[in-house]
């Protein structure tokens, strides 16, 4: 017989996997906007890569993947909505614009006048008439992929809550009528805002989980900032989108220094910085700086700069504290918020002393805007320490043990709890 | 689409309409809802229906079971904020009834609209 044969079904498994990461989100977008139907898209992007498994065996893998699934999945779509009877009027609009797709090709941001839909299922699935939850969960299923199992696992709820969030969240789409599209110019300042708080959520999530065992749950930090760079790509004149990669890749590239073997914390002053990625770190870099030329500073390129200049220190010691101070004083100039005040004087506290960071605190505390949030007493108990004051260091570490949420941030407090002597 | 916005707010301590002074001298005071009205019509949002309604205090609620009818003084739920007038608007979307919410005078002053998709017949 002959020598080993390479296995075709491996082959086009790998590429039909290729093609769903890249593919899928625009299948879905284009199968929303021609049919209306959220749950009708998703099945037929489904059948597509079904079909693809078997037909690219026999067939070949196309040399346009994408184009052969698009097309499989609109004539999919047409035939469904023919079966379903649906009304003539309805049918012929469907197919006339599946006719038209097809003549204008693969859709992409250079295509003047033409939107990308996954911007239209952007904007859509975090349209803030939908809980936050729901943004979330809806923007992981139809952009990314996930599939609803995969999101309740991420989010440690019952697969059937998170299947229930997923079809109320469409129903509210269809019955209160939520547009689909891009925002106008004057709503479209304040909803991208609410796509780029959705996307850093998501990374959020993934970086230091809320709730639970896992510090870290990397695969939605990748997911995140997978749809970051598709939101950069397709909205390239919005230099926060940009900003916003840059902060996620800047700080994902100190993922892996953040817990050691043990699955402990470790400290940002602690981690050993050999185990940052400098690829995410250079690409962050050129990221930021491209999006700070367009002179239009926002809230998350100034926090992508404060991850810069981290990234920039070869040793905690070399890190620019005083103009990473300056640069949370800008962001709360822009975004009036306790937690960035509570940054600021964690900056303070290492460019002047932690006396200095204390006297934020205490106006911080007396403003009472982040009572019973552990990160308040935890830097507060650090100053303490730092200052020797270890009595009143101690009793901080003990308030912010009992309002801590996370396991390994719990260990580590408990570990300054010991080293004060509390 | 069909909505109906539902005016939520703390309601005044008498039931007199809201008015705003007329524009021009001798011209009868507006009610308050009035510009918001003619914006709203210059906007292409249709009021098919709307108006004040008269305090929690004169409401009735009312119970029935078979022959047995429960009649009580005062609205189904006794809360701080309540229903103090309605409208319903035909608009393109979401988006222009949220628009139309946000630029009504309860919205403008403390209160809040709820929004209602109207169920097509």
């Amino acid at each position: 017989m002959g020598g080993p044969r390479a296995d075709p079904n491996a082959a086009v498994e790998a590429a039909v996997t290729g093609a769903f990461r890249t593919e899928w989100g625009r299948i879905v977008a284009i199968l929303i906007r021609m049919t209306g139907d959220w749950d009708l898209a998703e099945e037929c992007a489904q059948e597509a890569f079904a079909a693809a498994l078997t037909r690219w065996v026999t067939d070949g893998v196309p040399d346009r993947p994408g184009a052969w699934l698009t097309t499989t999945a609109r004539n999919r779509a047409v035939d469904r909505l023919r079966r379903s009877k649906t009304e003539a009027t309805k049918l012929k609009e469907v197919a006339a614009l599946a006719v038209a797709d097809e003549a204008a090709g693969p859709a992409g941001p250079d295509d003047s006048g033409v939107t990308d839909d996954r911007l239209r299922l952007i904007f859509t699935c975090c349209h803030p008439a939908l809980t936050l939850e729901a943004r979330v969960a809806l923007t992981l299923r139809t952009l990314a992929g996930l599939t609803t199992a995969e999101i309740a696992r991420a989010f440690l709820v019952p697969e059937p809550t998170m299947a229930k969030r997923l079809v109320r969240a469409k129903h509210k789409i269809r019955d209160a009528g939520i547009p689909y599209r891009v925002p106008p110019a004057h709503l479209l300042p304040e909803r991208t805002n609410g796509v780029l708080a959705v996307l850093y959520l998501l990374f959020n999530e993934g970086y230091s989980a809320s709730g639970g065992e896992d510090l870290l749950r990397p695969s939605l930090s990748a997911e995140a900032i997978r749809l970051g760079r598709l939101l950069a790509s397709i909205m390239p004149d919005e230099p926060e989108a940009a900003g916003l990669l840059a902060l996620m890749l800047l700080q994902d590239a100190r993922s892996a220094a953040r817990i050691d073997d043990t699955g402990e914390l470790v400290n940002l002053e602690d981690q050993d910085r050999s185990q940052w990625d400098q690829a995410e770190i250079s690409e962050g870099h050129a990221l930021l700086e491209a999006a700070l030329r367009r002179q239009h500073a926002g809230p998350y390129q100034i926090q992508a700069a404060i991850a810069a200049c981290h990234a920039d220190a070869a040793t905690a010691s070399d890190t620019d504290w005083a103009q990473i101070a300056q640069l949370y004083g800008r962001l709360r100039e822009l975004v009036p918020s306790a937690v960035v005040e509570l940054n600021r004087a964690v900056a303070v506290a290492m460019a002047d002393g932690p006396r200095a960071g204390l006297d934020l605190i205490e106006a911080l505390e007396t403003g009472g805007a982040l009572a019973g949030y552990f990160l308040l007493a935890a830097t507060r108990a650090d100053f303490l320490r730092r200052l020797e004051r270890w009595e009143e260091a101690a009793e901080s570490y003990r308030q912010a043990l009992y309002q801590v949420a996370t396991e390994p941030e719990r260990r580590y407090l408990s570990k300054r709890l010991a080293e004060v002597g509390g | 689409m069909k909505y109906m916005l539902l005016m939520c707010g703390e309601e005044a301590p008498e039931d007199v309409a809201q008015t705003i002074p007329a524009a021009a001298p001798g011209e009868p005071d507006e009610p308050c809802w009035m510009p918001w009205a003619r914006e709203m019509e210059a906007r292409g949002v249709v009021l098919r229906d709307g108006a004040q309604l008269q305090s929690s205090r004169t409401a009735t609620s009312v119970r029935a079971s078979g022959s047995e009818v429960l009649v009580a003084d005062g609205p189904f739920a006794e809360t701080k904020e309540q229903i103090v007038g309605y409208d319903v608007i035909e608009c393109a979307d979401l988006d222009e009834a949220i628009y139309a919410a946000s630029q009504h005078p309860v919205a403008q002053h403390g209160g809040v609209v709820e929004v209602r998709p109207i169920l097509a017949s």
